[in-house]
């Protein structure tokens, strides 16, 4: 379990890191918080011939209240998150989700960017994203672009991200703050990646009825999965009404659901259906 | 044990005082020193390329590219060591009947597990080696896997060694009364369960790691090693190398938790050895957490049928059980992989009075890992088969789960007696150690709150266990069967010049603090301050020979010895003393490292300059005074088999019943481990070892795909017991020492892996049993819950 040998660049400046990554792209990886990355390189199954260090670049890591959202620098660590008040006053989402991401050690240097751009199924923080509304902001030589996280992820470590791409920030859209949130997850160990979890999103506060819920699932597909189906059925329910959130938070079959190592696909449905209904009582 | 008169109750008494061990500063310091942290000069690193199929021939190995890649040195196949290493074979002549094949270090012709060494790379780095693998073609001819132990038996398997007529490494079965008769009275009640136990693992913190270093000018090997049978591995690597044993020296110092995985003979530490020799250079071999999974032993994995005859009052009838188990395909050595199922046999029910009892284990060979003896060898099996068949029998006839075995333990007071399965058993107390524990975790008022909760739809449960544990093994063990594996230890204690005391000692430290106890009892014999007892352990060329550690018996074995040498010492000082002082050594005594009068406790003499009087200025001596201030004594147990420790344990769990998750909210165990020398150290062997046993119970199972693939090898797909889900563990004693010993110390290590398991099925169950769902397969995991609720919602 030793990395393969890899060159080590650390810029100072965007503009450099873009430079660098625009020859031979597919060869080189940026390496922010290296959580999953050098687990990855060193269990063999990345092998970049070069690494672009984030660590160098400042700009990354500021969290900056814009016009209108507020802008996270893609390495943000999550204890840079946690420990953030003006993330806690865009959305409270935040604090209910962090304390299940790994463990302390891993998220003082585990970043958000470096989360989105690993996409990986079971991580929390794409669901979170989505769920928000938000958008990744994504920039090479060719450009910037701002891609919304519910387009962002394609399948299992697979993003809207080009290889010669960095991703320079999360944005939270200002109408991220009138949402009230939900979050539930199952692990078995806390800390682990769940094996099912969701996070949910809708702007009924005032009404005391769903609006426009957002049903984000994780750990149970190859990517975050929206549950459509739970979300329409949720339209007009009363959010006292357990009854109806119950049947509403069954309303999966639509979905398919992936098995690990585990777990049944049937379990996984099972499983992510509990933690829907969990999530949308508490809200 | 007779000859020594020891007061354990003196004022400044340091046995069963609760002191921090010495060499925890030491290693919180991150001063430890692991066999990783040498270096040696012109020392490589070995790089095993492991077979990534679990049956096969080997067709060809081409290591041309490997040879030329940089920071390479060379690189080994099985051909190539063949004739440097003699085969070895897991078989012991007291284990009637038990066959397995010759083994090389590195396979030669054919791979049998997926994880099998196949060549080895060494080069300057790790991490050269592994970029060389990558080099090296090895192509196989895949044969048919046996991979299911339960069919591994079946006339349609393939058969995994040429020569063999089946796929059966051993069988046993004990047949005690009349098991049939019991069975078919139709006033007993019957239960009848399938029990399966996952394979699992030990996962040490510091994983296998050795350096072997040999001199050709004398022709000496030298191996640091991290395990817990330094003088096994001297006699192995001797043997299987063609040295002499004296030319052989084995350290295993600081090491980071063994679990019994470190008592093995693996093939890459061997092969390690093996190309020192052959290359005239040092060679590490550390292996990672990935490897660790492949190639450490794996243990468990049982597939039990049994079934429990019970009277309508309560008493236990008859028990009768089949057990199959697959090990691999080797038996492992020396120590054999059948010794787990014999354990099962001869433990199942040994708490209870059972007057018919028959079982029967069968071992087998399949394409996987090898299965070999890990903490608590069997316990788990073999008290989770009982003490669970036991409650479903109680729940049957509406008994309680205490009251059932109140009725059925054994009295404490009608020892010495026999197991169901004919152990010899005394000094046992499980109706106390179950008194103590009803009161300590206030049971009652678990009741009372489990009905309650269940109006809420909270479903809780109550399990419990009465246990036993072989400690302190006699030869009976392994020497009858011809290993060369000692059951006595040995201890030399010694006065320095300064003062000081030294100890060195045959058991080795783990990290499980050997040396903090074995420091504890010679300060106490000795009347010194516990800060001025060194101890050496772990290496072949500087202390007594013996056994190490394993069957929980560095504390009563290796504690006995030390205790009879400090004696034996003390006797020469004040022998020394009395020359010196001009008084009979009767009337003195050691006090505060100053020999005093035994009655007043003036001091006379500092134990300094009784020892620079010895050591320096002999002229002030009778020549006929010969004083000597260093005495060893070796110690092993005669009375019995083994020496049997019992304890009573209760898990109190929630199950999630839309979730199938568990978790346990409190574990209460109450252990008999004879005297206790450190209760801090006892109490957390136990705690520990509750942790290892809940692993067993609810998350820990190395995975293996149909073709023999294991699925899990890392720690995030592996689950070991954390620390954010452990319950707070209550622990509790009672003393019953063993008259074996003048310390009377019994083996603490293994009861809580041996017991926990067994307690947190109970207490599963018992949270389910009212809705009609029972689960007997370990780990219990949310998605096994889950299916045994939707089975009963089918039935319905």
């Amino acid at each position: 379990m030793k990395a393969p040998e890899f060159t080590y660049e650390r810029p100072t400046e965007i503009s450099e890191a873009l430079a660098i990554i625009a020859q031979d792209a597919h060869e080189k990886a940026f390496l922010a918080g290296g959580q999953s990355l050098l687990p990855m390189m060193n269990f063999r199954l990345a092998a970049p011939k070069t690494l672009i260090d984030l660590g160098g670049l400042k700009d990354l890591k500021e969290i900056v209240a814009v016009e209108d959202g507020l802008r996270i620098g893609a390495t943000v660590t999550y204890s840079e998150l946690g420990a953030s008040a003006l993330v806690s006053e865009f959305s409270q989402v935040f604090d209910s989700v962090l304390p299940h991401i790994a463990h302390s050690a891993i998220r003082n240097r585990g970043t958000i960017g470096g989360s989105v751009a690993l996409a990986d199924p079971a991580a929390e923080m794409p669901a979170v994203l989505i769920a928000l509304g938000a958008s990744v902001e994504l920039a090479s030589q060719r450009g910037t672009r701002f891609v919304p996280a519910d387009e962002f992820f394609h399948g299992l470590y697979l993003t809207e991200r080009s290889d010669d791409e960095l991703v320079l920030s999360v944005f939270i859209p200002n109408s991220s703050r009138s949402l009230s949130t939900g979050f539930y997850e199952l692990a078995r160990r806390h800390g682990d990646y769940a094996i099912a979890g969701v996070c949910i999103s809708d702007d009924s506060r005032p009404s005391g009825s769903f609006n426009a819920p957002k049903v984000v699932l994780f750990g149970v597909s190859d990517r975050p999965l929206r549950a459509k189906s739970v979300e329409e059925s949720l339209v007009g329910v009363a959010r006292n009404d357990t009854r109806k959130i119950r049947s509403a938070s069954e309303a999966l079959s639509d979905l398919v659901f992936d098995s690990d190592l585990h777990n049944s696909q049937d379990t996984k449905q099972r499983l992510a259906s509990v933690c829907v209904r969990r999530a949308l009582e508490a809200m | 044990m007779t000859g020594v008169k020891f007061d354990f109750d003196k004022p400044t008494k340091l046995i069963g005082q609760p002191e921090a061990r010495l060499d925890a500063k030491r290693l919180l310091h991150g001063r430890g020193r692991f066999v990783d942290d040498i270096q040696l000069p012109r020392m490589l690193h070995a790089y095993f390329i492991r077979s990534p199929i679990a049956h096969g021939k080997i067709v060809s190995i081409n290591t041309s590219g490997a040879m030329d890649a940089d920071g390479v040195v060379n690189v080994f196949t099985g051909k190539d060591l063949e004739n440097v290493v003699e085969p070895y074979v897991g078989v012991l002549s007291h284990l009637a009947g038990l066959r397995s094949p010759p083994q090389a270090p590195v396979a030669i012709d054919c791979v049998k597990w997926q994880g099998e060494p196949v060549a080895v790379v060494l080069a300057h780095s790790r991490a050269q080696a592994e970029d060389a693998a990558e080099l090296i073609e090895i192509e196989y001819d895949e044969l048919p896997a046996v991979v299911d132990m339960e069919k591994a038996l079946d006339e349609s398997c393939p058969l995994i060694h040429a020569g063999y007529d089946s796929n059966l490494a051993w069988q046993r079965t004990v047949d005690v009364g009349d098991v049939s008769s019991a069975f078919s009275n139709p006033d007993n009640f019957v239960v009848k369960k399938r029990f399966k136990f996952g394979r699992h693992t030990g996962v040490t913190l510091e994983p296998r790691t050795s350096i072997a270093e040999y001199d050709p000018s004398d022709d000496q090997l030298t191996v640091w090693y991290s395990g817990q049978a330094p003088h096994m591995m001297q006699f192995i690597f001797a043997k299987h190398l063609g040295l002499l044993e004296e030319n052989v020296r084995v350290i295993s110092q600081d090491v980071g938790g063994s679990f019994g995985i470190k008592v093995h003979t693996y093939g890459d530490e061997v092969a390690v050895a093996a190309i020192a020799k052959l290359l005239g250079r040092p060679i590490k071999f550390t292996a990672d957490r990935y490897e660790s999974f492949m190639s450490d032993i794996h243990a468990r994995d049982h597939v039990v049928d049994a079934r429990m005859a019970i009277s309508a009052s309560g008493q236990i009838v008859g028990l009768e059980f089949d057990d199959v188990t697959g090990i691999g395909p080797y038996s492992m050595y020396p120590r054999t992989s059948a010794i787990e199922a014999n354990q099962v046999l001869n433990l199942t029910g040994a708490p209870y009075v059972i007057p018919n009892y028959r079982a029967t284990s069968k071992v087998v060979f399949q394409n996987k890992n090898l299965m070999c003896q890990y903490r608590a060898v069997g316990h788990p099996i073999a008290m989770a088969i009982c003490d669970c068949l036991l409650e479903e029998a109680a729940a049957h006839i509406q008994m309680d789960p205490v009251e059932v075995r109140r009725i059925n333990l054994m009295a404490d007071n009608s020892y010495p007696r026999t197991s169901a399965s004919g152990m010899k058993l005394d000094e046992l107390s499980h109706q106390a150690a179950l008194n103590k524990l009803i009161e300590m975790m206030d049971y009652n008022s678990l009741r009372a709150d489990q009905l309650e909760q269940r109006k809420d739809g909270v479903f809780r449960g109550i399990g419990f266990v009465s246990m036993v544990e072989v400690t302190n093994p006699s030869p009976m063990f392994y020497g009858i069967g011809g290993a060369p594996i000692a059951s006595q230890d040995g201890a030399t204690v010694r006065l320095d010049a300064g003062g000081g005391i030294h100890v060195s000692s045959s058991v080795t430290e783990q990290g499980q603090g050997t040396n903090a106890i074995l420091a504890q009892i010679v300060a106490d014999v000795l009347g010194v301050d516990l800060a001025r007892v060194k101890v050496t352990t772990g290496d072949t060329k500087t202390t007594p020979y013996g056994g190490g550690t394993w069957a929980s018996r560095g504390a009563g074995i290796g504690g006995e010895a030390a205790l009879l040498a400090a004696n034996a010492l003390k006797e020469q000082i004040l022998d020394a003393a009395s020359v010196i002082l001009q008084a009979k050594p009767s009337e003195l005594d050691i006090k505060n490292g100053q020999v005093v009068d035994a009655k007043t406790f003036v001091e006379k003499m500092n134990l300094s300059d009784l020892a620079r009087t010895v050591y320096y200025r002999g002229n002030e001596l009778p020549d006929e005074a010969k004083p000597e201030l260093v005495a060893t004594r070796h110690y092993r147990v005669t009375d019995a088999p083994f020496v049997f420790t019992n304890g009573a344990m209760a898990a109190h769990v929630e199950v999630d019943i839309e979730t199938g998750f568990v978790k346990v909210l409190d574990f209460w165990a109450v252990e008999d481990c004879g005297r206790v020398i450190n209760p801090l150290l006892v109490d957390e062997q136990i705690r520990g070892g509750v942790v290892q046993g809940i692993g067993g119970a609810l998350y820990e199972e190395c995975l293996y795909s149909d073709e023999g693939q294991l699925l899990n090898t890392s720690l995030a797909d592996y689950l070991v017991p954390m620390a954010s889900e452990m319950p707070d563990i209550h622990v509790a004693h009672i003393e019953t020492p063993t008259k074996s010993s003048v310390l009377g110390a019994k083996g603490a290590g293994e009861a809580g892996t041996g017991g926990a398991p067994a307690a947190v099925m109970n207490a599963v169950n018992d949270a389910l049993r009212h809705l009609g769902v029972t689960i007997y397969q370990m780990p219990m995991t949310p998605e096994r819950i889950l299916s045994a609720l939707a089975e009963t919602k089918t039935d319905n």
